[in-house]
């Protein structure tokens, strides 16, 4: 795997890891005006990095459209064949 | 429902660790505190729980720990994927090599398939949510004993990442305890 790959890989990783936080501190602090905010904004980055990572190197969901003549999604590598 | 996500949650890195963590780590796969046991307690609790903040809790948690699964299957497959027959044999990883070559396979440290009986859900949400406290201590006190076995500082990093995780579980499963136990005394009041 590419290096820019992988950094992109590890920033999805970073966003994602900050929203499953909030999301498990919203479900026992349900009413957390802040913590709402600071999730949603996770929410949108980690979008704006997935929508560039998909385009580059294919699908992280079987819902990610993907152009191209054959099915992306069963290509490597698999995640526990990365060299991270 | 649930979708695959095509990535790990956190990297999984093993470094120069040295083949016989592979067996040591098994157990956190398929062991009594291991991530398999708590994804399925989890999810499986669900369903007798009161209130939304305790269903919404055990999914997600569950969830993440299906993650921390696959982040432990990828460190033991790293390990031994190249491993020579002898190199397992070595490394105390004959029999697992008699039954299932260098496949994974839900088993503890000593080889011991999974069992539900390493679970319960009692029906009390109380007594559910104490369980799970008690599990995620388990847990992180089995990551810091495999961080203890290994000098590999790939390999500390990760376990070190989902020891933390099981510290943040306890809190947010202590605090939907006190919830619970909050709903449970307002319903006596009226």
């Amino acid at each position: 795997m590419l290096r820019e790959q992988l950094e992109l890989l590890n920033n999805i990783q970073a966003v994602e890891f900050t929203a499953l936080e909030l999301n498990l501190y919203l479900d026992t602090h349900p009413t957390d005006q802040r913590a709402i905010m600071d999730y949603n904004a996770s929410l949108q980055e980690w979008q704006r990095l997935r929508e560039i990572y998909v385009q580059r190197y294919g699908p992280l969901l079987p819902t990610d459209i993907v152009e191209g003549a054959s099915w992306k999604w069963i290509e490597e590598p698999w995640p526990w064949e990365i060299d991270y | 429902m649930w979708i695959y996500e095509k990535k790990l949650q956190y990297p999984a890195k093993v470094g120069k660790a040295n083949l016989k963590m592979a067996k040591y780590l098994i157990t956190q796969y398929g062991g009594p505190d291991g991530e398999l046991s708590a994804a399925l307690r989890y999810l499986n609790q669900r369903y007798s729980m009161p209130t939304n903040v305790t269903k919404g809790i055990l999914t997600d948690i569950g969830t993440e720990e299906l993650a921390h699964l696959e982040i432990i299957a990828t460190l033991v497959y790293k390990l031994v994927k190249d491993a020579s027959v002898a190199e397992l044999k070595a490394a105390g990883l004959g029999s697992h090599y008699a039954d299932h070559d260098r496949a994974l396979f839900y088993v503890d440290a000593e080889g011991n398939p999974w069992t539900a009986a390493y679970i319960q859900a009692k029906g009390d949400p109380v007594a559910d949510l104490i369980e799970d406290l008690a599990a995620e201590k388990k847990a992180e006190a089995t990551y810091q004993w495999l961080i203890d076995l290994t000098d590999d500082p790939d390999l500390k990093d990760t376990l070190n990442y989902l020891r933390v995780r099981e510290i943040v579980h306890f809190q947010r499963f202590g605090e939907a305890l006190d919830l619970v136990q909050e709903h449970q005394a307002a319903k006596k009041i009226f």
